[in-house]
Formats: structure tokens, C-alpha cells, sequence
């Protein structure tokens, strides 16, 4: 039995979860999912239209909001009741560092970013590296497999079905709890479409020029219905929120298009963009390295090809 | 108050890999060596707790002799000392580095009050050694944060998660795990360079454990590299980008 533990956040589904049921139903006829706290258990439908025959939702008067280690200890607690063959989740910080807990607690090794699995003894997985520029071939020694599936390297298959929702009492300690989410405050500019949610992104990079620069880009995604994006300079430079940087060391992304206004691609931005279903770049520089990656490209000034765009978008728009 | 940063060496890679011709390890006769990204920004939060706070900060890192170039650069940051826990000079899995830094925490005469990692390495992303030395000391630990401040023996935290800002708290001793954005690290003063080179390196021997997740080889990843169909320059390819738009089904 695969167990995979689906993110949620306040009882809506992370969805990469939905991936690593995917994953996990290539493994395995027999999918059984954890969700962690009691408001998880909206994701019932969901989970069980992609594969999960059996929906725990981990419960505890203690668990009101994320606390990785009280996950981890629910995962310890599950999988010495269920004892499955492998424990996954969709890679991320998120499902990384709950699995780790559940490592941690159980002294267990832990495969971080898999992109192939294949359950024996030893365990055998590849895992990417090096933001996904190398992959590496491991054995995992341990009866039980803990893994996490690299962020948008399958995508989500629906079967249909539905999942039995089972409740689970989670025994914690108070140390599970002492981390958890105590507050939370905004950081866009309200409203907005998150980066991880959007369908579109318009990023911009040093090319913009600066903070003011980034208006016409806001004015494109909003008429797209998109968010704005922007490299690992921007945010450097103060520019623009973190929240809304796109990379390794940001987010990473995959909306329908990707449009890429004077970024020159360095090798962590495009980790954070290369799972994009269409690149499109707008560059004065035609060597330069995003457009290796991009699926088209327009050669020139983004200051005035992005307000051409954005008047031909609402012309096309009637 | 006293702290310790985590750091690792790994090779600076541009934008092409190369593989040792065994497909173990990369290539690094052409490459420098550096710390992970998020490591410049713990070091930078430790010296930035000792100039507000006093203390010491003291630097931890597993890897080949030649990390001590990496120690060296980043005691010429500010940091007071550092202890190099020498490999073999391969790779070590999660649980043996976890193993080896908390067996060399526990035997330092500081006692630590903070610890401080980058929140994944550059190079091999296994996202649970910081974790596992929590565990092993009993220690809260908080990870992914963007911003951090102590006051009354708690470290407040915050977590960029899509949109918003995730707030956690933690009593101390506690780890943190750090992302890019949390500060501007500084460059080395000439003087901090010179003073580097007179600061203790404390060298010790880490002994090997059969790695439980075990590297067999790499590999590369297949090129994605796609030509991209230049549509035209400036405003003139407006209306060809229009049309792309609306095969791709975003105009409809």
C-alpha cells in the first residue's frame, strides 16, 4: 500500500498533492491518503477522484493550523498502524519537510525529489539535483520507502472514484506543536492571483528597470487574468515582494504561459520556470539565455512591445 | 548570544554540467567553489545577532579539506571560529551528515542558542538534515524563513507561502533554516580577509556510515533546450504574439 500525504492549506488542496497520487497509483492499485487536521477533510472528493481509496484525516484538539512535527508524528503513528510500503508526498517545502519529520522521528532515510520509483529491496529511486539539472540513480536501504515526487514532474491523471474518510486520533507530545503557523499577514496587493494558482505570469527582470517599470506588466496581468512574476534581482533590489519571485531560490512555477519581460534566464530562474507549458520571451538580447528555454520570442524593448501588447490584447477583446 | 551557521561547499556551476567520466560526481576541474545561496544569508543573519547582540558565532561545515576555503571567506564576514569535520572527500547521505554535525555540536564546549542553515544546499536537495539535527537535540526548528527577529529568548519567524506571510515563534535554542531575501549579505573588508586568515579552524576527522540512501550515478538532464520561434522585433511582432495567445488558448 502507497500512502500519500496530501498539503492542504486551511482545508484547501495543495495541487501537487493531486500529482503524487498520480505517482503514487503507478506504484500501486492500493492508494491510501492522510490528510493532517480536521479542516483537511474538505479535500475528500478531490483525493478520491485521483485514486486514494481511503481518505485519514489525522486529528487532534492541538492541531489547528501547519505544524510540520505534529505531522511528522501523525505520519509515525499511521504508518505503524497501516505499515505501507511507501510514504509520499508532492516535493515542495511543504512536503518536505513533513516527511522529513516523520525521517527524523522514525530514523529512516528519505528520497527528496523523485522522479522515478521502483518498490524493492533495496528500494530503487531517481531524484533530481541540482535544481533538477542532474538527476541521480540511489538505492534506499529501509523496508519502508519515504518520498517526495519532484514538483510538476507528472501530471495529475483523474480516475474517478471517491475516498472512505476515515478519522485518525493523533497521540502528540507538546514539542509536535511549540512550530506551528501563529499568524499570517498579505504580502501582494490584495486580490491578486497567487504564483503557484495563476495561469498566467508576466515576470520581469533587470530589463524592467526599476519598481515603476513593473506598472505596465501589472496592467497585461491583470487584463490576462494573470499575476506578476519577476527574477531573483528584482526582489534583490527591492523592487518588488519575494513573495513574487520565481526560481530555485523563490517559487516555482508552472501556469499555461510564462512570459518573460528582460530576464536573461540564469540557471536558478529557470528552474523555478521551465515546467511552464508555454514560454514566451520579450528581450532586447537575442542570445540571450532564456531563450533556449522559451517557446517563442520577440526581440526588443519590453517598455514599448508590453503597451502594443496590452492595446492589442484589448483590441482582440473587442 | 551564541551561534552556529551551517555551511556547505559546493562547486559554482554556470549554466552547463559536466560529469567525472565514472558519472559520480560533477565535474569540477573547471568550476570554483562557493557556499549554497541561502548560506551567504545565515551567515549574514549570525553576524548581524553579534553586532546587535554580543555573543560569537562560530561556523560548521562537513566536507573535504578544501572547505576550508569557504570557512576562511566567510570568518572574513565576522564570524569567530570554525570547525572543518573532514570526509573523504564524497558525498555523505542525509543521516550520516546529521550523524557527524550533532555528534560535533554536542562535543563543542559553546553551548549554541541558535543554528542557523541555508534552507537547501545547491547541489544535492535532500531537504532533512537540518531536521534530523533537531530532532537529535531536541531543538524546535522552524524552516523557509524570510525574515527573523529574537527578542526575550524567542526567534520570530517569517514564511513566504504563495501570497502571504506565514508567522511561527520558537523558544530557544532553536534551529532556522534561511531563504535568499532574508538580508543583503556583505562582501569581506580587506581587513576581515586578513584576519580570516588568522582565525581558528578547528579540523576534525568525521567517520563514514554506510550511506543508508545510497548514490549510484547521475545523470543529466536531457536538454530541453527548444529553439524558440522568433515571432519579430518590437512592436512590429505584436500581431504574431496575438496569434500565439490565441492558439495556446489564452485569448480567446
Amino acid at each position: 500500500m502507497i500512502l500519500v500525504l496530501i498539503d492542504h492549506d486551511r482545508g484547501v488542496l495543495d495541487p501537487l498533492s493531486l500529482r503524487a497520487l498520480t505517482s503514487a497509483r503507478k506504484l500501486s492499485d492500493d492508494v491510501q491518503a492522510v490528510v493532517i487536521g480536521k479542516s483537511g477533510a474538505s479535500v475528500a472528493a478531490e483525493v478520491g477522484e485521483y485514486g486514494a481509496k481511503v481518505l485519514y484525516v489525522a486529528t487532534n484538539s492541538g492541531l489547528s493550523d501547519y505544524a510540520p512535527m505534529a505531522s511528522g508524528r501523525a505520519l509515525v503513528q499511521l504508518v505503524n498502524e497501516l505499515k505501507p510500503q511507501v510514504v509520499l508526498a508532492a516535493g515542495g517545502p511543504r512536503g518536505n519537510e513533513q516527511l522529513a519529520h516523520l525521517a527524523a522521528f522514525m530514523d529512516l532515510p528519505m528520497a527528496a525529489e523523485c522522479t522515478a520509483i521502483k518498490i524493492g529491496n533495496p528500494h530503487e529511486v531517481t531524484r533530481a539535483r541540482w535544481a533538477a539539472n542532474i538527476f541521480e540513480d540511489a538505492l534506499v536501504h529501509s523496508e519502508l520507502l519515504i518520498a517526495s515526487v519532484l514538483a510538476f514532474s507528472v501530471e495529475p491523471e483523474a480516475v474517478g472514484g471517491s475516498a472512505e474518510v476515515k478519522e485518525f486520533e493523533v497521540k502528540l507530545e507538546p514539542a509536535d506543536t511549540l512550530v506551528k503557523v501563529i499568524g499570517r499577514a498579505s504580502e501582494s496587493k490584495g486580490g491578486g492571483v497567487s504564483l503557484t494558482d495563476a495561469k498566467v505570469i508576466v515576470s520581469g527582470g533587470r530589463g524592467v528597470g526599476g519598481p515603476e517599470g513593473f506598472g505596465i506588466l501589472e496592467e497585461l496581468a491583470g487584463l490576462l487574468e494573470g499575476t506578476v512574476g519577476c527574477s531573483r534581482v528584482v526582489t534583490s533590489s527591492g523592487w518588488r515582494p519575494h513573495a513574487e519571485q520565481v526560481g530555485q531560490t523563490g517559487t516555482k512555477v508552472a501556469p499555461d504561459l510564462y512570459l518573460a519581460c528582460g530576464i536573461s534566464g540564469a540557471m536558478q530562474h529557470i528552474a523555478g520556470c521551465k515546467n511552464s507549458k508555454t514560454i514566451i520571451v520579450i528581450n532586447t538580447d537575442p542570445e540571450a539565455p532564456i531563450l533556449a528555454y522559451a517557446d517563442y520570442a520577440i526581440i526588443g524593448d519590453l517598455h514599448k512591445v508590453i503597451p502594443a501588447l496590452t492595446a492589442a490584447v484589448k483590441a482582440a477583446r473587442g | 548570544m551564541d551561534l552556529l551557521v551551517c555551511l556547505k561547499r559546493v562547486p559554482i556551476a554556470g549554466g552547463t554540467f559536466l560529469l567525472t567520466p565514472d558519472n559520480r560526481d560533477v565535474e569540477t576541474k573547471h568550476l570554483g567553489f562557493g557556499i549554497s545561496p541561502h548560506e551567504e544569508n545565515a551567515v549574514e543573519a549570525g553576524v548581524q545577532l553579534v553586532e546587535q547582540m554580543g555573543g560569537s558565532l562560530t561556523l560548521l561545515t562537513l566536507g573535504p579539506t578544501d572547505a576550508e576555503e569557504q570557512l576562511r571567506s566567510q570568518l572574513a564576514i565576522g564570524a569567530s571560529r570554525a570547525i572543518l569535520l573532514e570526509t573523504d572527500g564524497q558525498d555523505w547521505d542525509p543521516q550520516g551528515t546529521a550523524a557527524a554535525l550533532v555528534d560535533a555540536i554536542k562535543a563543542d564546549p559553546t553551548k549554541f542558542e541558535l543554528i542557523l542553515f541555508g534552507a537547501e544546499s545547491a547541489d544535492s536537495a535532500g531537504y532533512q538534515i537540518h531536521i534530523r539535527i533537531a530532532h537529535a537535540l531536541g531543538w524546535p526548528i522552524i524552516t523557509n524563513v524570510k525574515a527573523m527577529t529574537i527578542k526575550d529568548g524567542v526567534v520570530h519567524c517569517e514564511r513566504v507561502v504563495g501570497s502571504e506571510r506565514e508567522l511561527y515563534e520558537a523558544p530557544l535554542p532553536a534551529i532556522v533554516t534561511v531563504r535568499d531575501g532574508l538580508n543583503i549579505p556583505r562582501y569581506p573588508s580587506v581587513p576581515g580577509r586578513i584576519q580570516s586568515r588568522k582565525k581558528p579552524v578547528d579540523m576534525k576527522k568525521a567517520e563514514p556510515r554506510l550511506p543508508k540512501l545510497e548514490k549510484l550515478q547521475l545523470t543529466l538532464a536531457p536538454s530541453k533546450a527548444k529553439s524558440a520561434e522568433i515571432l519579430g522585433e518590437g512592436e512590429a511582432a505584436v500581431p504574431a504574439l496575438i496569434e500565439v495567445l490565441k492558439k495556446i488558448g489564452i485569448l480567446a
